[in-house]
């Protein structure tokens, strides 16, 4: 079956979406990351979307689960590089994915989970 | 007012990728930009989802609409021979969910169409009809 690679270096896991995923896929890389976070001990997770043309509720929901599984796991997730369009239409559509980092570019995403893990006493995304 | 119709099958989640392309190819067809792309490719992906999964599978008939010669629109029908929807307004609410979604499928499809319609009976099926003008 098919699957979303996850490269992992130093600290962090990496994911990158390059393909229009169907439901099944988007599931296997949530069960995927969660068992890595822990098998690797990683503390971030940078997941980038911006090959992805477009996120719906389902979708939107697995990046939800993802960043509240890591967080449990000791571990601080960011999404980049999300396409305007893509924003726009989340927005209209009721979902504006509470509890999840955002960055524009792998550079800021990075940055801000530095950041992150070198304040771990703070309370995660605000909450 | 002119149209063409295409059929395509929606049975599984291979299916509801394919649903999406498809919706894609066409938006670009009838001349929607990028944002207004995206948001019927949503809307056609909640549905879709929502025709395999509660529906057990269905159809989408795809129309391309010339009402004039700057108003060109999709309109996209998903229907299935499921158990139908026992409450429709219920149906409607975000946050309601029969399943284990988020419950904002069925409504943040129609807040993505211009047009909105859908037709239900138990034991019979549900069929969802929207549309998108540019």
């Amino acid at each position: 079956m098919d699957r979303v690679p996850i490269l992992k270096l130093e600290d962090y896991l990496l994911v990158s979406i390059q393909v229009d995923m169907h439901d099944q896929l988007a599931l296997t890389l949530q069960d995927d990351l969660t068992q890595k976070i822990v098998a690797t001990r990683a503390r971030a997770v940078l997941i980038d979307i911006s090959a992805l043309e477009m996120v719906d509720s389902f979708m939107g929901r697995m990046l939800g689960n993802i960043a509240a599984m890591s967080r449990i796991l000791d571990a601080q997730t960011v999404v980049v590089g999300m396409r305007p369009a893509v924003a726009i239409t989340l927005v209209e559509l009721g979902l504006s994915l509470p509890g999840i980092r955002t960055a524009l570019s792998v550079d800021a995403g990075l940055a801000l989970l530095r950041e992150a893990m070198a304040r771990p006493d703070e309370p995660a995304d605000g909450e | 007012m002119a149209s063409d119709l295409e059929t395509f099958p929606v049975r599984s989640g291979e299916d509801v990728v394919k649903a999406r392309q498809v919706v894609r190819r066409l938006a670009m067809d009838v001349g929607f930009s990028l944002v207004e792309q995206t948001k019927i490719v949503t809307a056609a992906s909640e549905l879709a989802r929502n025709t395999v999964i509660y529906g057990g599978g269905g159809e989408m008939r795809i129309e391309r609409l010339y009402a004039g010669p700057k108003r060109t629109g999709l309109r996209l029908t998903f229907e299935d021979k499921g158990p139908g929807i026992a409450d429709i307004d219920m149906a409607l609410r975000d946050g309601f969910t029969t399943g284990n979604g988020l419950g904002l499928g069925l409504n943040g499809a129609r807040k993505l169409s211009h047009e909105f319609d859908i037709w239900s009976k138990l034991g019979q099926g549900t069929r969802v009809t929207i549309t998108r003008w540019k």
